[in-house]
């Protein structure tokens, strides 16, 4: 450089150095990067944990900012669901399953055809986490994790039902990386309470939920609003909300739970 | 005043990045509508700054010529990584407000140009007092913009309610313009005009003369 005339320029330029330069900055550089990466991990994992929890009671509408997440967390009951017959598995801890690494796992998840796969996930997991809220005892609300491709990246989030099995209480997003200021609207508080009281399937069990463009017509049973500016996102959102309400999803667990409402409801009027 | 000083008091004022040489905008615009998320990007800057600035001075008299912008862009690079990586460890709400613009500290030109400008021909310490300097003077005017905006726009400050809203039972009706990004181009815009009435030094020539028409005149 014209600015150091004291070191000759052709041994910091020679490609021997240019190399051992590179090679070295490259070697500190990554060890640096790994280091961090590794000793912080554990902190980072902790944090996304009690996020996710979080989002569980933000969409079950109990969230407390002034209560640790952990204490209200322990009033929910997770349980595992076997998804293809809707039954509880009890063998399974749920609080240490990971279903994102079950659906990798051709041992513990099923390749999805083509025409199921709505939601781009191609296998999914045979065992999924559910969240029971109770409320002075009776079962008030399931929360089921659902997922799905939007327009860029795999949406995460939970979607919350009525104790029928078929009307939603919420929907909320956790990770996601859809384009900012347009599909980052499903973020948007305004846009998650156009969710409540949809209901998720027809009465043959058809997954029904759609995001329209535009402007959904009022007091509408199936349809929310699109997001402008947002078309492909909602229809991503339209789809894992679909798919994981529909036969390959929660589909035979939200049936049961219905099922199992009215007879309820039939017993307590019998004992009237 | 000594030099070491000028280094790092000059561009917080009198040199500012941002006001005076116009660069690292974007974040600017982007993470001011409050405070807290500002505080925490002037301090990931300031830091990536400093340290980088510190760490390519020290092997500046090594750096081959035509790779240069490609090891100094490795070590800004992995300082950001490190900085976002504690981020999410210890700040881990912020840090999700924040999220892609964190990661953006490695285009933002302020760190590039202190490098190229500055710690590739000065040595170790002063490199890192110019970075420290740069971040803080990037950090002024961050906190000022961020100042304004959330107490125009949000009525609080760092999240805590100074004026009460009328949606809240209050008497201030939010600007919610000051929550839009065009807002920071007007703050920064008017700091500018501020700085340069104080300081005229710091006004531009122009780069042309207008040459006034006569309407006699041939062309």
């Amino acid at each position: 450089m014209s600015q150091q005339p004291d070191k000759p320029g052709r041994s910091k330029d020679s490609v021997a150095n240019t190399i051992i330069v590179a090679v070295g900055v490259s070697l500190v550089c990554s060890v640096l990067v790994s280091t961090a990466a590794i000793t912080l991990r554990p902190t980072q994992e902790a944090n996304e944990a009690r996020f996710r929890q979080t989002i569980v009671l933000q969409v079950a509408g109990l969230y407390d900012p002034d209560i640790p997440v952990a204490d209200q967390f322990d009033n929910i009951e997770a349980r595992i669901v076997n998804l293809a017959t809707g039954e509880f598995v009890d063998d399974i801890d749920a609080s240490t399953f990971d279903p994102i690494a079950a659906s990798n796992d051709p041992a513990t998840s099923t390749a999805l055809s083509s025409s199921s796969d709505i939601a781009s996930l191609r296998r999914r997991e045979n065992y999924a986490p559910v969240y029971l809220v109770r409320e002075n005892g009776s079962l008030s609300q399931v929360i089921l994790p659902v997922r799905g491709k939007g327009l860029w990246s795999t949406l995460f989030g939970y979607l919350s039902v009525e104790p029928d099995g078929n009307t939603v209480r919420g929907l909320k997003f956790y990770e996601h990386a859809e384009t900012p200021g347009l599909g980052d609207g499903i973020d948007r508080p305004s846009w998650q309470a156009l969710w409540p009281g949809k209901q998720l399937t027809n009465a043959a069990g058809e997954p029904q939920i759609e995001v329209v463009r535009g402007q959904a017509p009022p007091d509408s049973t199936y349809q929310v609003d699109g997001l402008s500016g947002a078309t492909l996102t909602g229809r991503g959102v339209q789809n894992l909300v679909r798919f994981w309400t529909g036969p390959e999803g929660f589909g035979p667990f939200l049936y049961e739970l219905g099922n199992e409402q009215i007879a309820m409801n039939n017993r307590d009027e019998e004992s009237l | 005043m000594s030099e070491s000083r000028k280094v790092l008091i000059d561009p917080i004022v009198d040199n500012n990045p941002i006001m005076l040489q116009v660069l690292g905008i974007c974040s600017a615009l982007a993470v001011t509508t409050s405070l807290l998320p500002s505080l925490l990007m002037c301090l990931a800057l300031t830091a990536v700054a400093a340290f980088s600035g510190a760490a390519i001075s020290s092997i500046r008299n090594h750096i081959p010529n035509n790779i240069r912008i490609i090891v100094q862009m490795t070590i800004i690079a992995s300082l950001v990584i490190v900085v976002d990586q504690m981020l999410k460890a210890y700040a881990f709400e912020t840090a999700k407000q924040l999220s892609v613009f964190v990661g953006l500290i490695i285009t933002n030109c302020i760190v590039l140009g202190r490098a190229e400008a500055y710690a590739m021909k000065n040595p170790v310490g002063m490199s890192f007092l110019d970075g420290l300097g740069n971040g803080l003077g990037y950090s002024a005017v961050l906190i000022a913009v961020a100042v304004i905006r959330e107490l125009f726009g949000a009525g609080s400050l760092m999240g805590v309610t100074i004026f009460q809203k009328v949606s809240e039972g209050g008497w201030y009706e939010p600007n919610g313009m000051m929550l839009l990004p065009p807002s920071a181009f007007f703050i920064i815009g008017l700091l500018i005009w501020a700085v340069r009435t104080v300081r005229p030094a710091q006004i531009e020539k122009s780069e042309y003369q207008i040459h006034q028409v006569h309407r006699t005149e041939v062309l």
